[in-house]
Order: structure tokens, then sequence, then C-alpha cells
């Protein structure tokens, strides 16, 4: 999308703001049933408007692993192995040069990019991004550094993701968008279980008695239902099969 | 297979769930052939530790056979067919603390890390059948159990021994012997130990293994008293006498050398602060009441120091940190670090120094776990510890 057009869909999102608030304000100052009407209509326009434009999301992680520089960047510059512990994505498939990624949303829904390495720095730093034309415009860097008196490896990772409107941008934005550092620290505490471990932990699978109403619900407040990952064994005879690392010892 | 569900406050129902299965690569399922009651699941019955959901099975304290190993453990440490008792930490083994030997404090095994990380800053390793927030793991009051990292926690029994005898290197006997360690006990002196619960019992043999000249133990049941007196303890009833006017009687206006916090979060105590606390902590203003820990601190002699094995949860407040600063006290605690603990204590059970089965006061099925809960709670008909068999008649009906 290129900058004026950006900004026009800008312009008319707030417009649709503000018309909407206006009205909004207009039926509640009517003090009757029509009135209600138009604040309701008035409300709908202002949310739709406030959802529709262009949105950019970054964030922003650090965690400290027990190995080495090495070990951490060559298993990232795998670009492969990401979908192992990036909750998200789907897959990473590696053709020459530029690579391609899907994503996994809400119900199912797929989102696809093309992405290319823009820097590439042995056993320090990774940088990519998507290319033109991509459902979600995104790039991403991470870091290796090696800690000091031999405490392994500090990694840092930095994502930025905008997205389109419309629909589709909506979808990208559910996606990514609600809470991008949350979604980021989580992914590296995973890299870090696999490259320390060789699995992730996880309980989703385990026996339990009756959750009642009042269980789920705790489920869903811890996050349980969203962020715990599927068990590998489950998923043997496809790419997850891969999953049991050996560490190099 | 039968479990011991958490079903709401001072609600435990026995269910049929479905067999665990291996997960990770690393796990292992292990039939359980004994299990226990902690007082720290005391906590959990009674709804005062926050993240426990319904349902979720509990049990910190069992042993058993090993029946099923993930692909990813090296046969040489575990096999089928052994028989383990299993640590209540769970740990990786190859993160920072592991490889610094502080096992509870693994980086990797809990995996609700960031929901502890918002109440504690950085998460302690996962516990079995606890909150969720230390990581929701199925626990062991149950016919099986899922066992993560099974090439790090478990030890191998070797045959002549009882389950009774080893249950307890799954919690208390490490967790006694951790607490009296955190002393920094020098030959001769005093500890004063509040709690004479299994823990307490435990913590003050392992006070007297580890030089103590003389335990003071505290608490106001009897039968635990006589425990306490019968390891060579000096004893304290608190409803007869003031604690801290006795001690400094005992120890010559001078103060024991070290107090240990073997009671936790749900201590009972007199006068105004207690009644303070019992408010807070039932309008969940307090999520506990820190009657004990403020007696360590007032009690303990100028540069001694204070170990806190019992279970707090959260976040409390007049605690005498003017005290504890003005006479340069040492504060220690932390779950136990398992793995350093439990060879060398089975070392000691089988050569004969201690037999851990003198706490036992009930062996039930655990079909009765419900009413065990409420006995041991309540200390009805003198309750020292519950032991549950999870095979005996009337657990395996349906």
């Amino acid at each position: 999308m290129s900058p004026s057009l950006q900004k026009t869909d800008q312009n008319n999102q707030r417009l649709a703001v503000m018309l909407g608030c206006g009205l909004a304000l207009y039926g509640l100052s009517r003090r009757s049933k029509t009135g209600i009407a138009i604040a309701a209509a008035g409300a709908a326009v202002a949310l739709a408007g406030r959802q529709t434009g262009p949105k950019t999301y970054s964030a922003h992680a650090s965690f400290t692993i027990n190995c080495s520089p090495e070990d951490a960047y060559r298993f990232w510059r795998d670009l492969e192995n990401l979908p192992l512990f990036m909750h998200h994505l789907e897959s990473v498939r590696v053709t020459g040069d530029l690579s391609d990624w899907v994503a996994l949303g809400p119900m199912n829904t797929r989102v696809h990019w093309a992405a290319e390495i823009v820097d590439d720095q042995e056993n320090q730093s990774i940088a990519w991004r998507s290319l033109p034309g991509s459902d979600l415009s995104n790039s991403g860097s991470v870091s290796f550094h090696p800690g000091t008196g031999g405490r392994g490896t500090i990694i840092a990772a930095t994502m930025v993701y905008t997205s389109p409107g419309g629909a589709l941008g909506r979808t990208a934005a559910l996606l990514m968008g609600r809470h991008p550092e949350f979604a980021l620290r989580e992914d590296l505490r995973r890299f870090k279980s696999l490259l320390e471990t060789g699995e992730i932990p996880t309980t989703k699978g385990q026996s339990h008695g009756p959750r009642g109403i009042h269980g789920q619900a705790s489920q869903v407040l811890l996050r349980e239902k969203q962020n715990m990952p599927a068990p590998p064994l489950e998923h043997e005879d496809e790419s997850h099969s891969n999953l049991v690392l050996r560490r190099s010892a | 297979m039968k479990a011991v569900c958490w079903m709401g406050k001072e609600n435990i129902q026995v269910h049929d769930v479905p067999d665990p299965r291996i997960l990770n690569p690393r796990d292992a399922i292990v039939r359980v052939t004994r299990t226990a009651i902690c007082g720290s699941d005391l906590h959990l019955y009674d709804g005062y530790v926050p993240t426990l959901e319904q349902g979720d099975i509990l049990g910190h304290e069992f042993m058993g056979e090993v029946v099923e190993i993930g692909p990813g453990i090296d046969k040489k440490k575990l096999k089928v067919g052994d028989r383990v008792v299993v640590p209540f930490t769970i740990a990786c083994g190859h993160c920072f603390s592991c490889e610094e030997k502080l096992w509870s404090l693994c980086d990797n095994s809990n995996p609700n890390a960031w929901f502890a990380e918002k109440m504690m800053g950085y998460s302690p390793s996962g516990l079995f059948g606890y909150t969720h927030m230390l990581g929701g793991y199925a626990g062991g009051q149950a016919q099986y159990a899922r066992v993560p990292f099974a090439d790090v926690g478990p030890i191998k029994i070797p045959d002549g021994l009882s389950d009774d005898q080893v249950l307890f290197l799954s919690d208390i006997f490490p967790t006694g012997y951790m607490a009296a360690e955190n002393c920094n006990i020098k030959s001769g002196d005093t500890v004063a130990i509040w709690g004479c619960g299994p823990v307490g019992q435990f913590a003050i043999r392992s006070a007297f293994m580890l030089g103590a000249g003389r335990v003071i133990a505290i608490d106001h049941v009897q039968d635990r008293l006589a425990l306490a007196s019968a390891a060579g303890a000096e004893t304290l009833n608190f409803e007869e006498v003031n604690t801290l006017d006795a001690l400094r009687d005992l120890t010559g206006n001078r103060g024991p050398d070290s107090c240990m916090d073997a009671v936790g979060m749900e201590a009972f105590g007199h006068g105004a602060l207690y009644l303070y606390d019992r408010i807070k902590q039932a309008l969940r203003m307090e999520t506990d009441r820190p009657v004990v820990i403020r007696e360590c601190i007032q009690a303990c002699k100028k540069g001694g120091t204070v170990s806190i094995p019992g279970v707090y949860a959260g976040f409390d407040d007049t605690i005498p940190l003017g005290a504890l600063m003005n006479k340069a006290l040492t504060l220690k605690t932390g779950q136990t670090h398992m793995m350093r603990y439990m060879a060398p204590l089975l070392k000691r059970i089988q050569a004969g120094e201690i037999d851990p089965s003198f706490v036992i006061s009930h062996r039930l099925p655990l079909a009765d776990a419900p009413e065990a809960y409420k006995i041991f709670r309540d200390k009805e008909d003198h309750c020292t510890k519950v032991v549950l068999d999870p095979w005996a008649e009337g657990a395996v009906a349906a």
C-alpha cells in the first residue's frame, strides 16, 4: 500500500469515527426510542470506522538460553523450525532465498505471505521481511549475544506487523494483534525449552475430573485454551516428528 | 482410573477419569502403589490457594512402578518395571537453575510460567497436583500418573524397603531436611520449630542429624507434641504458654539460634493481630495468616537464621521487617530442591538411621479420600499423616 493511499484510509477512518460519535451523541440527546436507535447506529459506525484502517503492531522480547549462540542461531536460521515454537505459524517452506509462511488464524483461517532474509550475520543476528503483495505485511529480527561469564545466549527478537484494512485485516489483527508482546514472549519461552530440554512442557491432553463451568472459565483465564502447546507425540507422523532434539553435549 | 479430584472448597470427590498417557518425549507413566495427603494439600482443600481449577487431580506425594516410558528417555536411566519414588517438584535437568542444583526453580517445567511471573517476577518449577500458576500438572492421588522429565526426578528404590518406608522421600522428609539445613545449624545450636506436623517432625529429626544441641518444638496438638518429644525435642504448647516468653526463658534471654516456620499460611494464634489476620484472609484481603513468621522473627536471637519451609501464597502485611533488619537475621526459604536430598536420605533409611513410616497414623483406600482430607484437616482421630492405597478394596469397585 502506498503512503498516500494509507493516509486516505486513515482520513476515512477518522471521518467514520467522528460521524459515528456525532450520531450517537445526537441520538442520546433526543431521549426517545428513535433516539436510542440512532445512537446505536452511530456507535456501530464509529466502531466499524475504528476497526477498518491499517494498523501496526510491534513487539519486543528477550530470553537467556542455556546454549551457545551457534546452536541458537543454527536452529532459528532454519526457518522451517519456526512453527515448532511459534504458536501462530502453521508452516514455513524455504525455497532458495525466499520462504513461504502460513499462519493459522481464528476458525482455521489461513494467512499467507512470502518473505526474504534482509540481513544475516552468522551466529549473531537474522532479519527478514515480507514481500510486497502479502496478506500481512510484517518484518522481524533476532539477535544472539553470549551472556557474560559463559551464561548462555541472550536472544532478543523484534516483530512488526502491519495489518491492512478490511475483513482479512481484522483476521490478521486477531491473529497477531491482541497481545503481540505476550505472544512473542511465549514463543521465545518455547524456543528456550525446546533448545534446553528437547521438548516443550504441556498439560494439554492430561487426565482430569469434570471441569464444570467454573473449571472451564479458569482455563480461559489462565490462557490454557489458547496458549498451551499441543503435545508433539499426537502428530508423530507429521512434520513435528523432529521435535525431539538431542542436545549437542 | 480412579482419581482424587478437587471440585471446590472443602469438596473432594473420587472420579473415574481417563488413564494418563505419554504427552511429551521425556514423560513416563507410573502405576501408583502408595500416595499421601500433604499438609499443603489442606491449603487447597480450604480454598486458600488461588488458580486451582475444578476437576484437578490432587496429590504430590506418590510412588509406584514405571509402566510406560516416552521415546526421549534413555533406558539406562529409567525403564519399565522400575520401582520409583517421584519428587513433587518437576525439573528438566538442563536449564541454568537445574545446573546449579536449584531444582525447585527449574526454568522450563511450568507451562503457565507467564502467570507466575505476573505474581512473583519469575516462575519457580512446576509441581504435581498443585495450582495452575505452578503448572497445573495432574497429581498422584490416582491409580496412574504422568511424570514429565522422568529421566531427572524419580529415584529407583532397591528391594527390601517397604513403600511406607520410602514414600516420604517424595516431599516431607527432604522438605524437613532442607528446612533444617536452611537453619545454618552449628554443633550445639538451639533450634526452635513452629509446627509439629509431618514436615516439622522430619525437621526435628534432621536438626539433630545436623548437630543441633537442643530442639524446641511448638504446637497445640497433643499427639504431635508427643511425637516431637519422642524424637528428643523439648515441647511448648502455645495454648498453655506465651511462646515468646517461654523461648526467652528456655534460652536464658538469648533466643534460639535458628527459628523455623513449619506451619505456613493457615497458622493459628491468639490476640488482636491474629483476629485481624483471620478477618483479612476471610475477606481475601490477605492471602496468608503470617502469625508464625512474625513470632519466628521476634523470637530469633540476634544474628540468627529464620528458615521457612511452610507454604505461603501471596501478599502479607505486618511482617516485622524492622526486627529482621536491626537484628541482622538471615532468611532462608524455598520449595525443596528435591533431587539434592533424595539419594542421601534414601541411604540414611537403608542404613536404619530413620524409619519415616513413624509419622503415619492412617492407612486408607483411595476411595476414602474425601473423609481422609476432613479428618486430617480437623486433626480428628489422632490424625498426623494419611497414606492412601489406590488399589485397595473399594477403590477399584466400578
